[in-house]
């Protein structure tokens, strides 16, 4: 053999042995044997092979946990509680919890590995969440930052069931510089009787990783993956009057309640009120929908603001900040009486209207948002 | 180079005189951000412990066998380097299926180890002093105390400087800097008094 190849061959060789060792052990110790998964005190069981991560081994079940990370316990999001000892937390796990969370034993699904049989308590909702493949039907441009993103569902058949109000999670591939597929969570703005198609408003963000692969690499005719539905972010029965607020891509599950509402009549004893702001012309959209689903619906009342209209808008509508107009309304326009908040929006406009509304005698129990910071 | 070293008095020159940690600035990045918390310190220590003794011995005879009969020495570092990873690996594996507690404990620091320069460096150490089996092992166990009882004393130091009023710009990395560097120089006075070279 040539001597410049001994090392490389020997370096090679040596490389191969230590991944058969580390096959072997893999193979021994790692084998746990088949170990029962035990949902909710018996309604679901499961039997998987042990050894690997809890959020996995429910994902191979075609079970699966909230999660933005993908399971390397970066996001938190993979919440499960455990009945049965798996042993004390990890540090892991620790920075994601709050005291009041570690002594109901709550873990992280990805850091949990089953090893023995276990026992879990899932919300029953979680069930109904699958893997959507789809294909990109049609992207539109509502506003200059906002694209509404439309997607048909070509797998599992029977399509999406969910309650307007809900989020997807959109599988973002790697592209670029991002070497990792991620997850992102978008309200879903179709309504639940579509159900072969899941519709999504996604604002531009500058430097974000999904946002900016929608708007600048999705392409009409693109396959695309999306997990779903999330969430508890969903109309409370009973007589109280909705008070709606929105700014921007925060339109999205509000389109899917109201349609929802105008299609099945549902919650026929709620008045609802919907505020949505915008900066000028330019960044509102939908509003002629909206005008006319007021028409249809008699109990429906849309009040779109703009804070800084433009002359060329010709705006003739609420002028000023969405929670100043929100204030005075409930003050002086909406009938008294019980009334429930719902927001979307940016972090920072849910904590202004949370004010406003607290402030105008709401109760915070009754206010309901979905904080997508 | 070294045959004349008894191998006890390099497993003490390991620890005190010559620390890895102190008198050679190895495995740096967990030494600061680890110390902080004392538990962990102990089982981060006894990990680098377990690993340098265990990843010692298999390189010094991967050494001995492979590297210096073939006459490959510039491959050297690679080959550690995948000796130190596939170890550490397997060494996870077994943990975690015989002793959950120690996994907890120890387990959960060995993907951090797989990384520490301190493991490789007292490696190459063991390669250019030339030591025999015994030394090498000696070497390779008081190495890994020695970490351990560097990075012991040092979250014990911290977790006094924590209480102390320490000036707004110091604080975190720069003040636990300014601690590792007197306990470098408080270590010099050990030096001299064995020679491992």
């Amino acid at each position: 053999m040539h001597p410049l190849l001994i090392g490389p061959a020997l370096t090679a060789g040596i490389a191969a042995a230590l991944a058969l060792v580390i096959a072997v052990a893999d193979r021994l110790l790692n084998d746990y044997g088949e170990v029962t998964i035990d949902v909710n005190g018996g309604k679901r069981r499961y039997t998987v092979k042990g050894g690997s991560p809890l959020l996995g081994a429910l994902a191979g079940e075609g079970v699966f946990l909230p999660s933005a990370c993908g399971g390397r316990g970066s996001c938190g999001a993979c919440k499960v509680r455990v009945l049965s000892d798996v042993g004390p937390h990890l540090p892991t796990e620790t920075p994601y919890l709050t005291p009041e969370e570690v002594s109901r034993n709550l873990r992280l699904g990805c850091q949990v590995k089953v090893k023995k049989d276990i026992a879990i308590e899932l919300p029953e909702y979680l069930f109904n969440i699958k893997k959507f493949r789809t294909t990109v039907e049609r992207i539109r441009d509502l506003t200059y930052d906002i694209k509404e993103l439309y997607l048909r569902i070509e797998e599992p058949a029977g399509g999406i069931s969910f309650e307007p109000g809900q989020y997807a999670q959109l599988v973002v591939p790697p592209y670029g510089d991002y070497k990792e597929s991620t997850q992102r969570a978008y309200s879903m703005s179709s309504r639940p009787s579509d159900s072969g198609h899941i519709e999504l408003l996604v604002r531009l963000v500058p430097g974000g990783i999904a946002t900016t692969w929608v708007h600048k690499h999705l392409k009409e005719g693109d396959a695309v993956e999306a997990v779903g539905p999330f969430g508890d972010f969903k109309v409370r029965p009973g007589p109280a009057t909705m008070v709606c607020v929105a700014g921007g891509s925060g339109m999205a599950p509000f389109k899917s309640i109201l349609y929802h509402i105008a299609e099945t009549g549902a919650h026929p004893d709620k008045e609802i009120w919907y505020f949505f702001g915008a900066r000028s012309g330019r960044d509102a959209f939908y509003l002629e929908e909206l005008a006319e689903l007021e028409r249809r619906l008699p109990r429906f009342h849309f009040v779109p603001a703009l804070s800084e209209p433009k002359p060329e808008d010709g705006w003739a509508g609420e002028t000023g900040i969405v929670t100043e107009v929100l204030a005075r309304y409930l003050k002086e326009r909406l009938p008294p009486g019980a009334r429930e908040g719902y927001l979307c929006g940016s972090p920072g406009m849910i904590d202004a209207c949370v004010k406003v509304m607290t402030a105008a005698g709401m109760a915070a129990e009754d206010i309901f948002f979905d904080k997508f910071a | 180079m070294s045959p004349e070293i008894h191998p006890l008095t390099l497993l003490v020159a390991s620890i005190f005189t010559n620390n890895i940690l102190l008198s050679n600035f190895l495995g740096m990045c967990s030494f600061i951000s680890i110390s902080k918390d004392q538990k962990s310190s102990s089982g981060l220590g006894l990990a680098v412990t377990v690993v340098m003794a265990i990843t010692m011995i298999a390189s010094w005879a991967v050494l001995k066998l492979v590297i210096e009969p073939a006459g490959i020495g510039y491959l050297s570092f690679i080959i550690f380097i995948i000796v130190i990873a596939a170890i550490v690996q397997v060494l996870e594996m077994v943990i975690d299926r015989v002793s959950p507690a120690l996994y907890l404990s120890l387990g959960i620091f060995l993907p951090l180890i797989t990384v520490n320069c301190a493991i490789l460096g007292a490696i190459l150490f063991m390669q250019i002093r030339n030591y025999g089996f015994l030394q090498a092992a000696a070497f390779g166990l008081g190495s890994g105390a020695g970490w351990w009882l560097a990075i012991a004393l040092l979250s014990s130091i911290r977790k006094k400087v924590d209480a102390a009023p320490v000036p707004a710009g110091l604080k975190g990395a720069g003040i636990t800097l300014v601690t590792i560097g007197f306990m470098a120089m408080a270590f010099i006075g050990f030096s001299g008094m064995v020679n491992v070279q």
